[in-house]
Formats: structure tokens, C-alpha cells, sequence
């Protein structure tokens, strides 16, 4: 690791003032940013440690709405009780991701921030339709995420947290990558007051997606008979060692599968 | 056998430093002005060096040193080694390329070494190593053996034309080929082992001191055989002499094989220390244990195997590939050859084996032996060829294996080996009882009835451990004699100190060592120490590897205990006026048979130090060495035997029982022989299912992090059913044969086999991950 200046901000707005000095990064759970600092492959000259801020954490669900703050652990939002009542997939979901030490440390924030192409949340929020909360605007999910480690937030902005309204059905399936164990293809399905949303992390070569495929199937019947002898193409899918893009079509439905029958059991 | 003795199932009296953050491994060691030094390597897989720029670094802060393979050259420092010739079958020696410990005109592989360079804190080394500018001119790598020994291939070292190293047989090829000829059926196959990584959970290190006031070197270094490194030091690298050197390895975690070699690292950080004037400690990053620690394995083999009517195997034909890397490393000659084509028999008589191997360079990482060594890939070999033959003779696996099976000892095979002992039927009987073989197809229905694919596969295998007697190495190649001493000390109040050259690097010779001193003194194991890995200490060593620790370094201990006891029993019938073949040494007592005189163990001892009262011209003291050379190798071997249920969907592989029954000869301790066999089977599974190397055509290596190299988890592993047939090793004082390998020997045939059974297809490549057994079955659709 180069040698970093670490603040701790006292609040979002003392975050953002201390994000213009120099090359400055974000620090919530750095789960992603750490390992990369030691590895010197992300070398910021200051890092801002929000991870301790009150106003960035907590879920709270009020009537129609799930609202998480960014700073909010894995463990957190897998264990909230209002959480699993109102959205048990997006629950479930976090329980899935990395180790125990990853979900005490690990943020929701941190996580759509960096949208790796192979995480959970991600595929989560895009099916969920999801709004994200910054100190300077709302994002939906849609615009959000916008290919491999990017998306639409700016220089300087903060993600604050993280909305949605719980759907009538949804759950989450992936199939992991045996050595990393992120997702090769993790499929989140939901039914909802806007109809059917699928999305895919972990095999878009552009990062996350939704899959048409999917969710033109499910509009016409929710359920698992609807993919029978679905095909998903190949096409735009990551190849890599550990999967080609052919094996990463057929997971996708066969996750979508899996997903749909969760969410109906 | 007492409740300390041999046989005992005591916990490790080790563990407790080990759980709870108190061992002490070369990262801990700290010497005054000691410096931190970090290695610049090749980004390059083949590169010329065209100009080595170090000025800017030299400035940087904390900076003591930067020092360049031509500086090391100047000051005499030799090229690495390797330990055992091999001479090809035209007669010519191995054709062996330069390795200079900092490469000089060329990089052969990513990770070479090229430039150390020495700071005060390991940060500034980094900030300094960035600093350190390299002009290379690229060159076309070739990282495939096979694509090496093309016309035209890009040339790894100049020494070996078309990269090959030596072109070696062994057996009789005429005689085979008859077989062949005559068979009433034959089974062909092409079989690739996989290169490994040999992932220690200790990274390599090295701390290099020399005092100047004493003119003496002292090397604190990730050694499986500290004696071994300080020899070679000496006497190949001019590092320093032998007297002036002292090497240890403290505790150590994990080897595998890849702590037996002395590397680059270890050489340079001494030679550094007497130029910069500063101790000089070096240890490796994760990155660096994948790029630059020997490899494991990496054989392509064409292999025949011919039965006669009865479906007896007559001869057996196997021409293998075995990819070195850019370096011959240490024992690299000889792990493809005497360790491999020796096995070649397995638990069967075959009349007639001939086996050819060619060794090549590529532009990767070194090879050498991990765990097995050589064994693994004869066991893979022979075994996937005995389940195709099976499926493709229509008959049953277990009686094709057992029709076959050697059941007279000893046992001449045509490839070298003499197999003392055994009983091959045992193992397969108490395998096939533990996995409920006989109801397999009833699982295997019920499985089908949920969607998911069952298959079961077996794996007899063999191999040879208690390495080595001396004489026998040494007329194949061996640079070394395979000898073990120790020495045995009884202190004046009766505790012992048992100093050996083994080396313990996770295998518990703290506790297992400490059941033999009780079982022969009675003294309680707290009261034994064990020293090894300090060449100041321990008189000489060959160290740890090959599963020699049990067969050959504790028969130097009963060796040294022999002479003691001997001397014991002489003072106890002149101190009860006995005679000495009456005398007895039990619970600590050492008695006259028949009689109610005794005296205590300590009393003895003591006696053998005041010398007040000594019979006539015995000298004071009770203390004896020993060095035991064995006289054969030894033989473990046992049946193992996988189910597996796949789920065609997605490809993934579920262990669903995972049975080994092994014969290791006597046991010391159960406990640290079952934890020795699941480790064997997780990394032989790891094999299987999880692990590969992948280097892109560049020479670049894709997996050099756990990001993308698959490592062995709990809930990748069933919970193994293990057990033991033994049959005493009538070649060594305590009937022992070692059981450190076996588990990673056997296991990987055993998966495949399943896999390949489940999914109804010949072969599978390894490892068989989730998207390789998907794609299979798609291959087998279309």
C-alpha cells in the first residue's frame, strides 16, 4: 500500500468537502478499495472513512417503502426483521454475498458504487427498480449502472441510500465461481407493481443487465413452466478461465429458473 | 502401547503455539539493523534484458541497496543446481540450462527474479523496486511442453535444442511392444495431469545475516530440509563455506515439496547481507508464492495398456511430456522419472512396462515435486486406464483390479522397484464394505429419480516412500545420499532431547518422535523435546519430503535409542549387580526380569552422569547418534473410492462419500495419520475439481491469486470415512511405511473416475470444474 492521508468525515456534507482535497476515494466497508490499495492497483492519495456515519445507516420500511442507508452492512440488511418481512429476497440476497467477514464490513453502498460486474446488488436494485439517494440527487437504477466499474454517480457525489418498493414477488439465485465465489451468473427475479424485471450480474460483458428474454416470458405467466426450453443468447456475455459465454446463457436460465421458483414457493 | 506410546492417539503437543499465534516462523525473526528487501521480477514470460537502470531507485528514501545479477556474478555466486542426473537413452547427460539466481542477458518465465532491492522498510523497498527501470526486448514465449518441442518452437535456453532436456526410458520396450502386439485387447488413452500450485500457508522466505566481526552467515529460511540448503549453499552457490554458515528453518507452515528446493531468494538475501553490511529479510507476497514457488505436476501422456483373454494385463506402453518450466529446479530431473516410471506397476503384475518420458522447457514457472511427487501422476495414469479398460471389457472395475492384483512379496517389478509387503485385496475389501459399493445402483437410480447424475470410481494405488537408500539413489543420479541421523540425549535427570534432521513443517514430529522416546523409556512425552531444523544443532540432515520422516527418520531415532538403552541396561545390572540381559526398562522403571529390583529411570540417568559408580571403563554420559540408511524403499498403498452426484444443469460436482482404506505399516499415532490423509485427499480433490494453472499463450499467468485459483474449501469436502489395513514394512525397525502423500496420490483417479462414470464418457480434463463438466455433457449430446 502507498501511503494514504485517512479522514474520518463527521458527516455527508463534511464528507464531501473532504473528498475535493487531492485524489480522494471514498472508504465505507473496503472490501473492494483495501485490497486494491495493497495490491497498489488503486493508489488515492486521501481516503474519507463514512463507514461510521449514523445518518447513512439503518433500513427502514414505512408503509410502501424500503429505504437502506448507504452504509449499511451485508449483515445488517440480512438480519433486519422488517427487512424480511417487506423484501425477503433482497435479504436473502445479502446473506449470499462473500464471507461473514465481508457481510460485517461490506456496505450497500460500497457495493453499487464500485458495481462490480459479478455482484449481488447490483442485479438486486436493477430488478427492484430501485432509486439511488445521493447528496445531490435521485438516480434510478436503470440510469445507475452503466457498464464494468462505472456508473452515473459524479465527482464529489455521495450515495446516501437506497429506496424501492417491496414487490409482490422476487427472489435471487447465483451460481458461484468456484475459486472467488463471486457470482458467474447470479439472476435476480422480480413481479411487481411495474410488471416483470429479471437482471443478470456476473455475465454481461458490459456488467449488470436485464434480460428481455426473461422478462418478456414471465410478463405473459409468472412461473417456471414460462422458461421451459427458454434459450438465452450467448451474445454480450463475459467469456473467461472459469466460464464461456455459452455456460454463462445456460446458467442465466437456469438461475432465472431456480429464481422464479423460489419466489413463488 | 501405554497412553503416550506408539500408537496412541495424543494430541499434538504442538498445536498449542501453533492455534494460538505463538509459533515462530523466519517473519517473526527480528536482528538488529535488519533491512526488508523486495524483488523485482519479470513482467515478461521471454525477454532479452537490455539495460538494467538503478540510479533513480538508489535515491529513494530509506534505500540501503539495488543490486543486479551482474554484481552477483562479480562476486562469484554460482548458477542454481539441480540434484540428480538423468542421462537420455542415446546416453547423453540432461541438457541443462544456466539459472542464475538474478537473471542477467535473458527472463525465462514471468517472475524471475532480476533485481533485489534493500531499504529500510519493506513500503520504501516497494516504492524503490517501481523505481528500478528494465529495458527488456520481448521474445515469443511458448508455455505448452508440447507446443515446445514443435519445429521451430520458441528456444527457453540455448543448451537444450527444441527445448527438449533429456529423451529417457526405462524398462523393456521390445518386450512390451510384443505384449502389445499379442493383446487380446488394448486400451489407449491420452492423459494430462494439471499443473498445481503448491499454495503453503506460510509464503517462502528468507532472512540473510553475516556478521562481519565473526566472518560468519547465518540463513533463517522456509525450509523442508535445512541441512540439504546449507550443503548446496556452500558448495554450488559460493555463498559461504560450510563451517561459516548456519541455516534455520523454525517452524515452518506447509510444504508440499515446494520448501525442499533452495531458490533464488535464499541465495541472494545472504549474498546481499555481505555486500550491503545489513541483515537482508525477504518474504514473499501471495503473488509471488503463484508466480514464483515450483509448480507441481504438468504431464501429457500417451499410454497402452494390453490385456490377454483372461483380461490379465500383459504390458503396459507410456510415453509421457513433462514440462519443467524455465529452470530446472532442484529435484526436477528426477521427480518424472524415478519417481514416476518406478510406480508404473501399481498394485499389479504386469510382465512388461516400458515407459518413455521427454522433460522440456517452457516459459513458466519452474517445476518440481508436490506432494507425491511423481507418484500422483503414475497413480493417474494407471488408474483412469484400469476403470476405461474396465467399462470397455464390460467387466466390474474392483474384480478387473483384483484379478490383477500382486499378491506374492516380495515383488521384483520390471521398472526397478521391489515391493516388500502388502495386502492389495484388504484394501479393496474394507473400501468397498465402507462405500456400500454393493449399493450404488440403487443410489444411483434414486439420484437419476431427482434429475441429477451418481457415479462411482475407485483408485488402487501404491507408492513408494521412506526415501531413500542411499546407495540405490545414488546409482540413478541422486547427488545425495537419503540417509536420516539423530541423536539422542538423556539429561542428567532423565528428560530427553531427541535431535533429528527431519524437519517438521505441520507434520507433528514434536509429538509422534516423543511416542517413541515413551514407549521405549517411559518417559512422559512432556519430558521429551524434539530439535530439529538448526544446523547448529542437529548434526547433519537430509530433512522432509517423500513421506521419510516416519520410515526413515524415526528409524534413526530407534537407531540412536538402541544404544542408549543398550548403555542404560549396562549401568542398571552394575548398579543392582544383575546381569544385563535380565535387565527390562518399563513405565520408567528399569527392572531385573523375575525379580522385585528396580530403579527408576531418572536414577539410571543419573548414575550415567555422576559416574561415581560406572561399570569399569565406561565412559560418563548417556547420550548416543545414529545415521539410518534405509535398505529399501517403503510401500504404502490402499484403495480409495469416490461417489460423486452431479447436477447437469449447471455442471456442478457434489462429493457425495469420499472412502480411503490405506496400509501405512505400524502406526505412531492415528490421529496425525488420518489428519495426514484428509489433508492429502482435500488437495487431491483440489486436483480433481478445484485447481489449475492456467498461463495465457503469452506466458502470462491468469491464476496467481485466489480470485482465480481454486482452492480447496471445507464445504467443497465431504467428511472422508478413513481406515486402515496395515501390514507391518518388514524394511525399517519400526514397521512403518509413511503416510504423508497418499491422500493426494490416490484421490484424483478416484474423482475423475466417478465423474466420468456419472457422466458416461471416457474422460474428463482436470480439474472438472462446474463449467468443464457442463461443457462435457453438452459434447456428448451434440
Amino acid at each position: 500500500m502507498y501511503s494514504v492521508n485517512y479522514h474520518r468525515a463527521a458527516s455527508v456534507s463534511d464528507a464531501a468537502k473532504l473528498l475535493k482535497s487531492g485524489d480522494a476515494k471514498l472508504l465505507s466497508g473496503g472490501m473492494t478499495l483495501i485490497p486494491a490499495m495493497k495490491t497498489r492497483l488503486a493508489a488515492p492519495s486521501d481516503l474519507v472513512d463514512v463507514s461510521r456515519l449514523k445518518e447513512l445507516q439503518g433500513v427502514k420500511v414505512s408503509g410502501k417503502t424500503v429505504t437502506i442507508g448507504a452504509a449499511t452492512t451485508h449483515y445488517d440488511v440480512s438480519t433486519d426483521e422488517n427487512l424480511k418481512k417487506a423484501c425477503p429476497a433482497l435479504a436473502h440476497m445479502a446473506s449470499l454475498i462473500g464471507d461473514p467477514a465481508v457481510r460485517y464490513k461490506g456496505t450497500i453502498g460500497g457495493s453499487i458504487a464500485n458495481n462490480d460486474p459479478a455482484a449481488d446488488y447490483p442485479a438486486a436494485l436493477l430488478a427492484l427498480g430501485a432509486t439511488i439517494i445521493t447528496n445531490k440527487r435521485e438516480i434510478g437504477a436503470d440510469k445507475f449502472f452503466k457498464g464494468l466499474f462505472e456508473t452515473a454517480l459524479k465527482e464529489g457525489e455521495i450515495i446516501t441510500a437506497v429506496t424501492f418498493t417491496p414487490p409482490a414477488k422476487a427472489a435471487y439465485q447465483k451460481f458461484r465461481n468456484p475459486a472467488s465465489r463471486y457470482a458467474i451468473v447470479g439472476v435476480f427475479v422480480v413481479k411487481g407493481k411495474d410488471g416483470v424485471r429479471a437482471a443478470v450480474t456476473g455475465a454481461g460483458a458490459d456488467g449488470v443487465f436485464r434480460s428481455k428474454e426473461i422478462e418478456a416470458a414471465l410478463a405473459k405467466n409468472f412461473d417456471v413452466s414460462a422458461l421451459d426450453g427458454l434459450k438465452v443468447s450467448a451474445k454480450g456475455l463475459m467469456s473467461d478461465i472459469h466460464a464461456s459465454a455459452d455456460y454463462r446463457a445456460n446458467l442465466i436460465a437456469v438461475m432465472a429458473k431456480r429464481a422464479v421458483a423460489a419466489a413463488i414457493a | 502401547m501405554g497412553i503416550e506410546g506408539v500408537g496412541a492417539r495424543v494430541a499434538r503437543k504442538e498445536d498449542k503455539r501453533f492455534i494460538t499465534g505463538g509459533g515462530r516462523y523466519v517473519e517473526d525473526m527480528v536482528v538488529p539493523g535488519m533491512k526488508h528487501a523486495v524483488f523485482v521480477r519479470s513482467p515478461h514470460a521471454h525477454a532479452e534484458i537490455k539495460k538494467i537502470d538503478v540510479r533513480q531507485a538508489q535515491a529513494m528514501p530509506g534505500v540501503v541497496g539495488v543490486l543486479t545479477g551482474k554484481e552477483l556474478k562479480a562476486d562469484g555466486i554460482g548458477n542454481l543446481i539441480c540434484g540428480w542426473m538423468i542421462h537420455s537413452k542415446d546416453g547423453t547427460p540432461m541438457k541443462m540450462g544456466a539459472w542464475s539466481p538474478l537473471a542477467v542477458e535473458k527472463v525465462r518465465y514471468v517472475g524471475d527474479a532480476v533485481v533485489i532491492v534493500i531499504a529500510d522498510t519493506k513500503g520504501q523497498a516497494r516504492d524503490a523496486a517501481e523505481a528500478v527501470e528494465i529495458t527488456y526486448k520481448e521474445l515469443k514465449a511458448v508455455v505448452e511442453a508440447t507446443k515446445a518441442l514443435e519445429k521451430g518452437a520458441p528456444q527457453v535456453h540455448a543448451e537444450a535444442e527444441n527445448n527438449l532436456i533429456f529423451d529417457w526410458e526405462l524398462g523393456d520396450g521390445k518386450a512390451t511392444d510384443a505384449a502389445i502386439k499379442s493383446a487380446a485387447h488394448i486400451t489407449r488413452m491420452k492423459i494430462v495431469n494439471n499443473r498445481l500450485v503448491p499454495n503453503a500457508m506460510e509464503p517462502r522466505a528468507a532472512l540473510g545475516h553475516y556478521d562481519k566481526a565473526e566472518d560468519h552467515y547465518t540463513c533463517w529460511t522456509t525450509s523442508q530440509n535445512p541441512h540439504v540448503a546449507r550443503l548446496v549453499l556452500s558448495a554450488f552457490y559460493n555463498v559461504a563455506p560450510e563451517n561459516k554458515l548456519r541455516v534455520i528453518a523454525p517452524d515452518v507452515g506447509g510444504g508440499f515439496g515446494s520448501k525442499i528446493y533452495i531458490y533464488p531468494e535464499e541465495i541472494v538475501c545472504l549474498w546481499a547481507s555481505k555486500k550491503t553490511g545489513v541483515p537482508v529479510k525477504w518474504v514473499a507476497d501471495r503473488t509471488e508464492s503463484f508466480l514464483a514457488d515450483a509448480h507441481g505436476r504438468d504431464h501429457v501422456s500417451t499410454v497402452e495398456m494390453a490385456f490377454d483373454k483372461d483380461n490379465r494385463i500383459t504390458g503396459l506402453k507410456v510415453d509421457t511430456i513433462a514440462n519443467l518450466g524455465a529452470y530446472m529446479s532442484l529435484f526436477s530431473s528426477c521427480v518424472p522419472t524415478y519417481l514416476y516410471a518406478t510406480l508404473l506397476s501399481g498394485q499389479y503384475d504386469i510382465p512388461a512396462i516400458h515407459a518413455n518420458v521427454r522433460t522440456v522447457y517452457t516459459n513458466t514457472a519452474p517445476v518440481d515435486a508436490y506432494r507425491g511427487a511423481g507418484r500422483p501422476e503414475a497413480t493417474y495414469v494407471l488408474e483412469r486406464l484400469m476403470e476405461a479398460a474396465a467399462r470397455e471389457l464390460g467387466v466390474s472395475p474392483a474384480e478387473l483390479r483384483r484379478k490383477n492384483f500382486i499378491t506374492s512379496f516380495p515383488h521384483q517389478t520390471p521398472v526397478i522397484m521391489n515391493y516388500d509387503a502388502g495386502d492389495y485385496a484388504a484394501s479393496l475389501d474394507a473400501a468397498m464394505k465402507a462405500a456400500d459399493y454393493a449399493g450404488f445402483t440403487k443410489r444411483r437410480q434414486d439420484a437419476a429419480k431427482q434429475g441429477k447424475l451418481r457415479g462411482i470410481g475407485m483408485s488402487c494405488y501404491i507408492e513408494a516412500c521412506g526415501l531413500a537408500p542411499s546407495a540405490a539413489v545414488g546409482s540413478l543420479g541422486a547427488g545425495v545420499g537419503l540417509w536420516e541421523s539423530a541423536e539422542v540425549r538423556v539429561n542428567a535427570v532423565g528428560t530427553i532431547e531427541v535431535l533429528t534432521g527431519s524437519h517438521s513443517h505441520g507434520q507433528g514430529h514434536e509429538t509422534t518422535f516423543a511416542q517413541l522416546v515413551n514407549q521405549r523409556f517411559g518417559v512422559p512425552i512432556d519430558s521429551v523435546s524434539i530439535v530439529h531444523g538448526d544446523t547448529d544443532k542437529v548434526q547433519m540432515g537430509m530433512g522432509t519430503y517423500g513421506s521419510r520422516s516416519g520410515a526413515v527418520g524415526m528409524s534413526a531415532v530407534a537407531k540412536a535409542l538402541d544404544k542408549v538403552e543398550a548403555k542404560a541396561k549396562k549401568i542398571a545390572a552394575h548398579l543392582m549387580e544383575a546381569d544385563e540381559g535380565d535387565i527390562v526398562i518399563e513405565n520408567g522403571e528399569v527392572k531385573v526380569a523375575g525379580t522385585d529390583r528396580s530403579l527408576p529411570w531418572v536414577q539410571v540417568a543419573l548414575a550415567a552422569y555422576t559416574a561415581h559408580n560406572l561399570p569399569a571403563g565406561m565412559e560418563p554420559g548417556l547420550k548416543e547418534t545414529a545415521f539410518y540408511d534405509p535398505s529399501n524403499f517403503t510401500f504404502p498403498a490402499g484403495c480409495y473410492i469416490c461417489e460423486v452426484e452431479i447436477d447437469p444443469e449447471t455442471g456442478l460436482t457434489e462429493i457425495i462419500q469420499f472412502v480411503a482404506a490405506d496400509d501405512f505399516g505400524n502406526i505412531i499415532n492415528p490421529m496425525i495419520v488420518e489428519g495426514q490423509v484428509h489433508g492429502g485427499i482435500a488437495q487431491g480433490v483440489g486436483q480433481a475439481l478445484l485447481e489449475g494453472v492456467h498461463y495465457d499463450a503469452s506466458g502470462q499467468l491468469l491464476t496467481a491469486s485466489y480470485m482465480d485459483y481454486t482452492m480447496p474449501r471445507a464445504d467443497d469436502l465431504p467428511s472422508f470415512n478413513v481406515s486402515t489395513s496395515n501390514t507391518p514394512c518388514p524394511g525399517n525397525p519400526l514397521g512403518v511405511k509413511g503416510c504423508g502423500e497418499a491422500g493426494a496420490i490416490g484421490s484424483p483417479p478416484a474423482v475423475i473416475n466417478a465423474i466420468t462414470d456419472a457422466l458416461g464418457v471416457v474422460d474428463i480434463a482436470m480439474p472438472a470444474s462446474p463449467s468443464t463438466v457442463w461443457s462435457t455433457i453438452q459434447a456428448k449430446k451434440h
